[in-house]
């Protein structure tokens, strides 16, 4: 061997240290392989990955609640219920201006639905309160008008909050209300765009200047934007020209019974003075006698109480609901009798799931047996038999099932026919139990046999005989030798089996009927039906978490690589 | 296949007692059809017992003894209802005369290993004959599809008529009425629009994926396929609920700053969401295809001057050609299939043949569905042939034989 530099790392040709130039190989390599991969991983990601987590989310998901009524929800907190006591006036009062609010938005309704998936009544409670608020307000504008006609005027409003020309506006105070709005909207809002009131006003008369702020923001950002896209856009001049919102007037009420309007020289400040003296002839407003007028529910300690333990932003509602359990103030507590539904449907569809993957066993391995045993010509013409089931449209199959099926279908028929049957007395195996089990076990069979038969085929028919001539029976050649080599083909079909059946959806809601039906069947119907999503995307998320076990499962019996097609 | 046993003729009480139990077992049949099984019983395990002896001891010739019988089965049944009946009685003659002579002469020993007992004998039979139940319940459903979808009548099943071959009970109006029907066309339509795009988006962008997963060394190899296949592992339903929140805003943000056209936004919504749904085929096959690939043959490419969009196209496509068609066939019949995600992502101008489907099996129930079922199975008949085709070129170009 002829005597080399020994010292040293070793080389490559173009001079670099080998050991570099082979990680730079490797990187260059990695970089193309990622490169190949990452327009399908994003795309994936994107449409698929991140709007299911999104969806999950929704599940916990509880901000409706304090983007709606922000007030309420902090008064809420404060409160302490005990026993029937009513909550305080100050509660009263935060939900009479998050409501006007929310009722002119018309976000309120969404509400009362949200608050009515714990407990009926509170959608018509919220309707009806919302139409209702705005006659307090008219009450007292009468009453100020009584005083002077004026304050009846779009104008006066806008010059006494604005403050007049010059005067130093409180753009922080604009930015909170427009915050809430952009929150209640779900949108972001621009503050620079809108109505400021003055500091001084803000100062003075603080509630007042925050309904009329609300009132401008929301005349000027929301609707007058939406109502009018691409044309002129709404002005301080028309806001001067529009009459606010009745809540208003009880704010002000509210505020004059604590102001000392007798410094106040800005803009209107006579009219504000003749009102401050008049004050006494006012009876300031007691929110609470107006909301139990509006509905006596408001007036039950309990109402109350439910919105409280409602009232949080990230909920275990839905989870506890998709359980048939219910949030109430005093903790989880089991759903009422006649709303106990979903342990039921998803035990059943559990069950059902097993009863298919278990027929599909049971009718799959004698197939997939003689399949793996015949000749390969004759497998081949049966494996036809197979396939096109397999390959026939999943919808196709369900309407041939259904017309098997029925009472006047071919199933029927024949076995009237044939006598086993009165005319009378025939079989009811649709939109039941039987129905779904008999069909899904027929549309999934394909899916047992596929992997049976591949494992199946790789294990030698020479072991067989071998066990026999050394003296086993048939039975036990079979249970001790071929049997155990062919599990993991039985394990890997009912993993896939079970996984695809417990997410059925199509077959079951034709051919189950009520009794028939899964846990997707009913997160179908809170989607498209009774829109209650947060309890659709918590069963969602139980049905994803035990199908991603099984899948994690089946991943380590199988392996996800070696998946098969066909 | 050559026989594998010696035959010799079987003593009379065998034959006896395997054409008196076939007799019997068709004889329950007709018995209970005319109000007693137990006397149809009889009487069918007698009369089989009898033809077995006339044939054995008196007439002796194979030949004339199964067209014998296969004739009287068919005068019998036509006497006694028609040419269903009769069709049924000659195939069922047909089948006893062989059965008698395949007993008699002791065929059935033909084919399998001479040291079998008769148990084991009767329990490969029986076998067998449990295996053709279930392939019959396998094939049943869509058998029975085919000829109710000529239904004369607006019905789910059999009508006399139709049993009796009479023309009259037959007709096309189905079909006439799915290639006529404004929404059964549009529907055909929107189908044939949105399964081609829809697979094309998933077969460029999953083949290359998968050329890139099979590389040596890929970082998180394990975790990216998971995701890849993850549309197929998850339930369809849930598929479908996150898409439709996903997709809703999407659309809104499509439409209202881009300015598009509300209804091109429905079909890319759509399509989208079934690329997605098709991904997890492509890669799969297309893996499993880059399996048997001789990386040697790029390096060799390379090594001639080729640079690697060339090696790809002119070495490496031809060769994953057919797992990549495959891999496309099933993202075809994936979305060409789908009702769940585009009932919810869609709108009502996208309605796919399996929408369509879907509200007819729910709503109107009309026999339509039965006709585009039968073309749907026609469809797939083609597919399953296309495919097959394509394993046996895929496995001849890795140079093994068609198995």
């Amino acid at each position: 061997m002829s005597q080399t530099k020994t010292n040293g790392p070793v080389l490559a040709a173009d001079g670099t240290p080998l050991k570099k130039s082979l990680a730079r190989a490797l990187r260059v390599e990695k970089t193309r392989a990622l490169m190949l991969i990452a327009p399908l991983l994003i795309f994936v990601l994107i449409s698929f990955i991140i709007p299911i987590v999104s969806m999950l989310f929704r599940s916990v998901d509880n901000r409706i609640v304090d983007n709606t009524i922000p007030y309420t929800v902090a008064e809420l907190a404060k409160w302490q219920p005990e026993g029937e006591a009513l909550p305080p006036e100050s509660l009263f009062e935060a939900l009479y201006y998050d409501m006007f609010l929310a009722a002119e938005a018309k976000q309120h309704t969404r509400l009362g639905s949200r608050f009515n998936y714990e407990e009926s009544g509170f959608s018509s409670l919220f309707r009806k309160s919302g139409r209702a608020l705005d006659d307090l307000g008219k009450d007292y504008l009468k009453e100020l008008k009584a005083v002077d006609r004026s304050w009846g005027d779009a104008d006066v409003w806008y010059d006494l909050m604005s403050g007049g020309e010059g005067a130093t506006r409180d753009t922080a105070f604009a930015e909170a209300v427009v915050g809430r709005i952009s929150r209640l909207e779900s949108t972001t809002l621009n503050a620079a765009n809108g109505f400021a009131p003055s500091a001084e006003i803000v100062a003075l008369l603080p509630k007042t200047a925050e309904a009329y702020t609300t009132f401008a923001n929301f005349t000027w950002l929301v609707d007058e934007a939406s109502r009018r896209p691409g044309e002129e856009p709404y002005s301080a001049e028309e806001l001067a020209g529009d009459k606010p919102w009745e809540s208003v007037y009880p704010a002000l009420i509210q505020d004059l019974q604590t102001a000392d309007v007798s410094a106040y020289a800005g803009p209107q400040a006579d009219k504000l003075r003749a009102l401050a003296e008049a004050k006494s002839a006012f009876a300031p407003p007691v929110f609470k006698s107006t909301f139990a007028e509006i509905d006596k529910d408001w007036a039950d300690a309990e109402t109350w109480q439910i919105m409280k333990a409602h009232s949080v932003k990230y909920t275990n509602g839905y989870f506890l609901n998709a359980v048939d359990m219910k949030r109430t103030p005093d903790g989880a507590q089991i759903q009422d009798e006649d709303k106990r539904v979903l342990l039921k449907l998803f035990g059943r569809t559990m069950w059902m799931s097993l009863v298919i993957t278990s027929m599909c066993v049971l009718l799959g391995y004698p197939v997939a047996w003689i399949l793996a045993n015949l000749p390969a010509r004759s497998a081949n013409l049966l494996m036809i038999l197979v396939l096109l089931p397999f390959w026939t449209s999943l919808l196709v199959r369900t309407s041939a099932w259904k017309v098997m099926l029925q009472q006047q279908g071919v199933i029927n028929d024949v076995l009237v026919w044939l006598g086993f049957l009165a005319d009378d007395d025939r079989l009811i195996i649709i939109n039941n139990a039987t129905g779904t089990i008999i069909a899904m076990t027929h549309i999934l069979l394909p899916f047992m046999i596929l992997p049976m038969y591949s494992v199946m085929q790789t294990i030698q028919p020479t072991y067989l005989r071998a066990a026999k001539s050394l003296g086993a029976t048939n039975w036990t050649a079979f249970w001790r030798v071929y049997f155990p080599q062919s599990i993991p083909g039985i394990g890997a079909g009912s993993i896939l089996v079970f996984i695809l059946a417990i997410g059925y959806y199509i077959t079951p809601e034709i051919v189950g009927g009520n009794k028939g039906v899964f846990i997707s069947n009913r997160i179908a119907y809170h989607i498209s039906t009774s829109l209650n999503w947060g309890l659709a995307a918590a069963l969602g998320s139980i049905l994803l978490g035990a199908v991603l076990i099984l899948y994690w499962a089946y991943d380590k019996i199988v392996g996800i690589d070696n998946v098969k097609l066909g | 296949m050559a026989a594998l046993t010696p035959i010799s003729r079987k003593p009379f009480w065998l034959v006896a007692l395997i054409t008196g139990g076939f007799g019997a077992f068709f004889g329950l049949f007709f018995g209970t059809a005319n109000g007693s099984g137990p006397m149809g019983v009889l009487i069918g395990a007698a009369l089989m017992i009898g033809l077995a002896f006339v044939y054995i001891a008196l007439i002796r010739n194979e030949r004339l003894g199964r067209g014998m019988t296969f004739v009287a089965g068919g005068v019998l049944g036509f006497a006694a209802g028609g040419i269903p009946l009769a069709v049924i009685g000659g195939l069922l003659g047909a089948v006893a005369g062989w059965l008698i002579y395949w007993a008699y002469e002791g065929r059935y020993r033909s084919y399998i290993a001479p040291y079998l007992t008769w148990y084991q004998v009767l329990w490969h039979y029986g076998f067998r004959v449990i295996c053709g139940i279930i392939f019959i319940f396998l094939i049943t459903p869509i058998l029975v599809v085919l000829p109710l979808s000529f239904n004369a009548q607006n019905f789910f099943t059999f009508t006399p008529e139709m049993l009796r071959f009479d023309p009259a009970g037959y007709s096309l109006k189905h079909y006439q009425d799915f290639f006529s029907n404004n929404e059964w066309q549009r529907s055909f339509k929107n189908s044939l629009i949105i399964a081609p795009i829809a697979t094309v988006i998933s077969v460029t962008l999953g083949t290359l994926a998968a050329i890139g997963l099979s590389q040596s060394h890929v970082p998180g190899r394990r975790a990216i396929m998971a995701i890849m296949i993850s549309p197929m592992i998850v339930p369809l339903i849930i598929s479908a609920t996150g898409m439709f929140f996903f997709y809703s805003q999407i659309g809104n943000w499509m439409e209202g700053t881009l300015g598009l056209d509300k209804n091109l936004v429905g079909y890319i919504k759509v399509i989208l969401a079934h690329a997605v749904l098709g991904i997890p085929f492509v890669i799969i096959t297309v893996t499993a295809t880059l399996v048997g690939f001789d990386r040697s043959l790029t390096r060799a490419a390379a090594n001639m001057g080729a640079d690697p969009v060339t090696t790809f196209f002119r070495v490496q496509m031809p060769l994953i050609l057919p797992g990549v068609i495959s891999g496309g066939l099933f993202a075809f019949i994936t979305s060409f299939d789908e009702v769940v995600v585009v009932l919810f992502v869609g709108s009502a101008s996208q309605k796919t043949l399996p929408w369509q489907m879907f509200t007819g099996l729910r709503e109107q129930i009309s026999p339509t569905i039965l006709a585009v079922a039968t073309i749907l199975v026609v469809i797939s008949i083609a597919l399953l042939t296309t495919l097959e085709l394509l394993r046996r070129r895929s496995e001849r170009l890795r140079g093994m034989s068609p198995g």
